[in-house]
């Protein structure tokens, strides 16, 4: 069972970073898995005063903030605009809208959870994190790095012409994913992000070309079998690495149909 | 540490431990229709409102509801009879334990989308588990509401 | 009629919409209330060599912390059964020997949540850890004994030994099965495996005790069962059962998980020890691993056929795992062939064999379909499996063989079947789900297949001969009526079914008849809620009981009317005079019984059947199917049923929907997965799938009514059968789909993709 001994509303997040370097202490976000773990605190930091709850949109950019929580992305008019809805697919399979209306996507990113569909939709869209210490970096390089003791204030989604669609298989519809895929297409280059491999999500991009001349079936075929070929997958309770494997040609190459359709 | 958290429109201060659930803060104030089902964020049962927004009660901490408000069934009682006299007429509450956290969600689901079709209220109470009723008697409830709602609306 | 057959609301439904605090954690007072949790043991079989708690004791807070040592040292059994009780007393409060991951190591009381919680962590345990015993294929004659011990013992002869790790075994008959079997065109043999799954009731198991002005041991628990529940506690503490009390309040979903002890003995024994009020909540955790699922089956069934598609002979051998301990082991796997082969007329010959075994986890219990969900997975796909040998439409090959009205059912006690509109029910289903069109299937073109597959399934009414129900009825001074009842409303309807057929026999509306029930103290002996009994058993005790009543009613009103009883009518509203007319109302006859009375106006009844009616009913399901991610979706399910008369149409409907979607999930997602060493995975509602409203398609429901004429008002039963069709329905449409035939539950899309993926 959790336990927490002091609970400081953070007044800023000098304060907020200096009481994080502590061990015991630590921040936290929608406390859904945190909750579940048999952690003992000694001081729980809560950001909830700091106006991190909110996503700005600009002709550039969507900052968001990261206490914003899951169900305000999945809300959100301008994202639904600018992702053609793939950030609404990625969210609205997790739990349920309570649990949505609790989750922040901070506390998601932070976590860098091997299930995430936030993590994988985010990656695939070429989100940028801002760290309060490490200043900005893309999340695809964030992904990678061990858990620290920095702050992560939020995201910033550089609006690029892009398009992206997002797929995820579940053993049942509100379940953890069994594999999630996203291909999106940036300034020209097409990636996949496979996540829930069970590990981390990862990008695949198609440096060798295969989809430079149009999204044919058998193109986005030879795209998914490169994605499956690259992407590392392991088995737990909910699938076997082979099923896995299989799924992300499945998976990859339906989103790149779907994408090919959707190309204006 | 001291809270101060309004439920169902009555200012509560109060001095409490840092790791307190809201459900228990709320159980403990005489709101007995919340409930707990599960430990791990996937039953419903706890729904409540926050500041207007369906949340899990369980899975919030009081002290991050202080100076905020909070409603449970027992603050909606009328919504609560006026709809659930809908699922009473299926015979759909059946064991009615997962009741108070389907009707909260439910109530929410009406406030921020008055005329939804089956898909969104199947997507929106999705994480309201019930084991007795199959679900659809619930569905048919809803339905009929909703549809005896736009008649009085006329 | 004007009560029974109406859908008339729930007595408790305003009262559970409006969220009202009714169940067992909303009426207690939690100040000064022991908070009882137990430690349980990380191995699935080990000796516990010491226990030290002294640190423990002296967490502030901390009331008494129990070992071993502290218990009693009888032997019970926790399976909520009538006498003789066929489940072996296998149990102790806390045993020295430990026999699956979360069996009881210690009893820890005290006054916060957090004190017990921290004496938990603290107190050591010095493990003898032993190989533990996890394949249930493996357990018969193993070398390693789950009940190793002298004083376990067996009450009933059946077929139990407990040095060979058998809870039961057996065999029964009719006809020469090799035989028939020999002389038929096709004999198919086939293996099918059902896993533990959980009733994952949205109410956890909770218990609350307490002493009353009488010393006397006062239990409040979420149960089926209060009067075996009264038997079990005297047995586990060793003390008279005068000297305890059971009651229950709303319970919040049952489905048999509590028709066994599960929590109670804990907080009982900590408040007969300490004489202080307790309380024991089990987390969901708890309710997942250490409690009462359904038994894994393997079933294999050898059916033998003529080529024209006539059944001659069924053989079913069942190999039940009723894990660490035998509640419910004997009984459950009865009904897997027993509940099973009677839906074939035809057979000549057929025999069942079983064996139920012990193994190191977690203990099964009872729940909904009881062993008959398992055996009719196992049977309707071999049936299915014989029509696509054949290459017979699985519907014709059910019209040539299934049993028939009138039929006697040699599988089935030798019963015959009085009430039997399955004919019926098999052919609206049909037409509900326009079979004609969609079998087998049809290519939507898009890497997607839409097929549709089917199952019969039948079930009991109570235990025939073994059940008892009763009902104290009587009438009060506003000319309203207290039924008093110890069957259990889970959630069911029970207490709202039952008036209803009080007012019909009494002519009055459902408002005037309140319900009471169930308390050991107050309420007349009943078997409990389970084994789809209340409607059927205690049904018939509520009908006699107000025939009774009015007869007194009428005696009463002639006594006032000063003439004969014989000179009189009883309506409903008034006893008059046939004659003249002259009439004295029902409250005037209440009031008088209150003023220089000699009889009361109170009947209690009993009742017992010998016979127990099988409802009968179809289920048809429609899937799609993606061929590539082998993901299954249910798009409509439709279930007929013949449950007799449908004493509360909205009611059965709904336990019917209800039903069919647990099945749905038992079919397609409900898993359940141990470690080599014994830990279960599904141990919480994130992992443990059951069903979302997304997860499910259409389901829709229609009665086939015969008339039972054992039963109240020609009624059935209802509550368990509706589980039993989705598995094998939702099993041969994926055949249909793919052409592969899943044999292991859960069908999950992994299985069928990479079958699919190697064609």
């Amino acid at each position: 069972m959790l336990t927490i001994q002091e609970y400081v509303k953070a007044e800023s997040l000098e304060q907020a970073y200096e009481l994080n370097q502590k061990k015991t202490n630590r921040i936290i976000g929608g406390m859904l898995w945190m909750k579940m773990s048999p952690l003992n605190i000694k001081t729980a930091i809560d950001l909830s005063g700091l106006g991190l709850d909110q996503i700005e949109e600009t002709q550039e950019e969507f900052r968001i903030g990261c206490m914003v929580t899951l169900r305000q992305l999945e809300t959100h008019p301008g994202l639904e605009a600018y992702t053609g809805g793939s950030m609404k697919e990625s969210l609205r399979h997790i739990v349920g809208v309570q649990f949505r209306n609790l989750a922040t996507v901070g506390g998601s990113i932070y976590g860098r959870f091997g299930f995430s569909d936030v993590l994988t939709e985010f990656m695939a869209l070429g989100a940028e994190v801002e760290l309060f210490h490490g200043g900005r970096m893309p999340l695809e390089e964030f992904a990678k790095l061990p858990y620290d003791k920095d702050i992560l204030v939020g995201l910033i989604l550089k609006k690029v012409p892009q398009n992206s669609v997002y797929l995820s298989m579940r053993n049942t519809r509100t379940d953890f994913p069994v594999l999630t895929c996203a291909v999106s297409r940036r300034e020209g280059m097409t990636g996949a992000f496979i996540g829930a491999r069970p590990g981390r999500a990862v990008a695949v991009y198609d440096r060798a070309g295969l989809l430079k001349s149009g999204i044919t079936d058998a193109a986005a075929r030879e795209f998914a079998a490169y994605a499956a070929e690259q992407t590392v997958t392991g088995s737990n309770k909910r699938a076997q690495a082979e099923y896995r494997t299989h799924l992300i040609r499945v998976l990859t190459r339906r989103a790149c149909q779907q994408l090919g359709g959707e190309t204006k | 540490m001291k809270v101060t958290v309004t439920v169902n429109g009555r200012k509560i201060q109060e001095e409490i431990e840092c790791d307190l659930l809201l459900i228990d803060f709320l159980r403990s104030h005489g709101c007995m229709s919340v409930k707990r089902g599960c430990e791990t964020s996937n039953c419903g049962l706890c729904t409540v409102m926050m500041d207007g927004r369906p949340v899990l009660s369980c899975s919030v901490l009081t002290a991050r509801a202080d100076g905020h408000t909070i409603e449970t069934l027992e603050g909606l009682q009328e919504e609560a009879e006026e709809f659930g006299a809908f699922i009473a007429d299926q015979g759909a509450e059946q064991c009615g334990f997962c009741n108070p956290g389907f009707m909260m969600n439910a109530l929410a689901l009406f406030r921020e989308n008055p005329e939804p079709d089956v898909d969104e209220i199947k997507e929106y109470l999705a994480g309201n588990l019930c084991r007795c009723s199959g679900y659809e008697g619930q569905l048919r409830g809803i339905l009929n509401f909703l549809e005896w709602k736009k008649e009085a609306k006329r | 009629m004007r009560a029974v057959s109406q859908p008339v609301r729930k007595k408790d439904a305003m009262s559970l919409v409006t969220g009202k605090p009714v169940y067992m954690d909303d009426v207690i007072n939690h100040e000064n209330c022991l908070i009882v949790k137990v430690l349980r043991s990380p191995h699935a079989n080990a000796i516990v060599e010491s226990v030290q708690k002294t640190a423990a004791e002296k967490v502030p807070g901390i009331e008494a912390i129990y070992t071993w040592e502290d218990v009693p040292g009888e032997r019970f059994t926790m399976a909520g059964q009538t006498y003789p009780e066929p489940s072996p007393y296998d149990r102790l409060i806390l045993d020295r020997h430990v026999r699956y991951v979360g069996d009881p190591v210690a009893i820890v009381a005290g006054y916060s949540e957090k004190a017990v919680d921290k004496a938990l962590k603290i107190i050591k345990v010095k493990y003898q850890v032993l190989e533990p015993l996890l394949d249930f294929r493996k357990a018969k004659d193993n070398e390693i004994l789950v009940h190793p011990e002298e004083n376990w013992k067996a009450l009933c002869p059946v077929g139990a030994d407990n040095k060979r790790n058998l809870c039961a075994s057996g065999e029964s008959g009719d006809g020469d099965i090799e035989a028939v079997l020999s002389d038929c065109d096709i004999v198919l043999e086939r293996t099918y495996h059902t896993r533990a799954c959980q009733q994952a009731m949205m109410e956890t198991f909770r218990t609350y005790c307490s002493i009353d002005a009488y010393g006397r041991l006062n239990v409040l628990s979420s149960t089926q069962i209060v009067f075996h529940v009264r038997r079990i506690l005297s047995n586990a503490l060793g003390i008279p059962k005068s000297m305890i009390r059971v009651s229950k309040a709303r319970i919040g979903g049952g489905f048999g998980a509590k028709q066994s002890v599960v929590a109670e003995v804990f907080p009982a024994f900590v408040t007969w020890m300490t004489k202080k009020p307790s309380r024991m909540i089990y987390t969901r955790r708890e309710s997942q691993t250490a409690s009462s699922p359904r038994h894994e089956m393997e079933v294999t069934v050898r059916l033998g056929a003529m080529k024209d598609g006539k059944i001659r002979g069924i053989d079913v051998y069942t190999l039940s795992n009723t894990g660490a301990y035998g509640e419910h082991g004997p009984t459950t796997v009865g009904l897997s062939g027993h509940k099973s082969i009677p839906l074939y007329g035809t057979p000549e010959a057929y025999r069942f064999r079983y064996d139920v075994v012990y193994t190191n986890v977690m203990s099964a219990g009872a729940y909904r379909g009881y062993g008959a969900t398992q055996g009719i997975f196992a049977l309707e796909t071999a049936v299915n499996e014989l029509a696509a040998q054949l290459h017979m439409d699985p519907v014709v090959i059910r019209e040539i063989n299934m049993v028939r009205e009138g039929q006697i059912m040699p599988a089935y006690y030798g019963e015959q079947t009085n009430s039997c509109a399955l004919d019926r029910c098999v052919e609206r289903a049909k037409q509900m789900i326009g079979w004609e069109e969609k079998y087998p299937c049809r290519d939507m073109g898009n890497g997607k297949v839409r097929s549709v597959g089917m199952a019969m399934a039948m079930q009991g009414s109570g235990i025939a001969g073994v059940d008892v129900g009763s009902a104290t009825i009587k009438m009060n001074e506003e000319g309203y009526y207290t039924m008093i009842i110890g069957a259990a409303d889970m959630g069911t309807g029970c207490d709202t079914i039952l008036a209803q057929m009080a007012a019909e026999c009494l002519d009055c509306p459902v408002d005037a008849v309140t319900v009471f029930g169930a308390d050991t103290d107050a309420s007349p002996y009943d078997s409990g809620s389970y084994a789809s009994s209340t409607t059927y058993v205690t049904g018939k005790a509520v009908e006699k009981a107000c025939q009774k009543l009015r007869e007194k009613i009428l005696e009463k009103g002639a006594e006032l009317l000063q003439c004969s009883p014989e000179e009189a009518e009883f309506d409903g509203e008034k006893v008059f005079r046939t004659e003249t007319g002259e009439s004295v109302d029902l409250k005037t006859i209440g009031t008088s019984a209150m003023d220089g009375n000699r009889t009361a106006l109170e009947v209690t009844e009993t009742n017992s059947s010998p016979f127990s009616p099988p409802p009968f009913m179809c289920g048809m399901a429609e899937i799609e199917l993606d061929k590539e991610t082998g993901q299954v979706d249910v798009i409509d399910y439709v279930a007929v049923v013949d449950c007799g008369t449908v004493v509360n149409p909205n009611l059965a409907r709904v336990q019917t929907e209800g039903g069919i979607a647990q099945g749905i999930g038992m079919a397609l997602f409900e898993n359940i997965q141990y470690s080599d060493r014994g830990h279960l995975f599904e141990n919480s509602l994130m992992q443990y799938k059951i069903p979302t409203r997304e997860d499910i398609g259409k389901i829709r429901v229609e009665f086939e009514s015969s008339y039972e004429p054992t039963g109240p008002f020609g009624a059935k039963s209802i509550g368990e059968i509706v589980i039993n069709t989705p598995s094998p329905a939702i099993t041969q449409a994926i055949y249909n789909a793919t052409g592969h035939w899943f044999r292991e539950l859960p069908i999950t899309p992994e299985k069928i993709a990479m079958v699919l993926a190697d064609d």
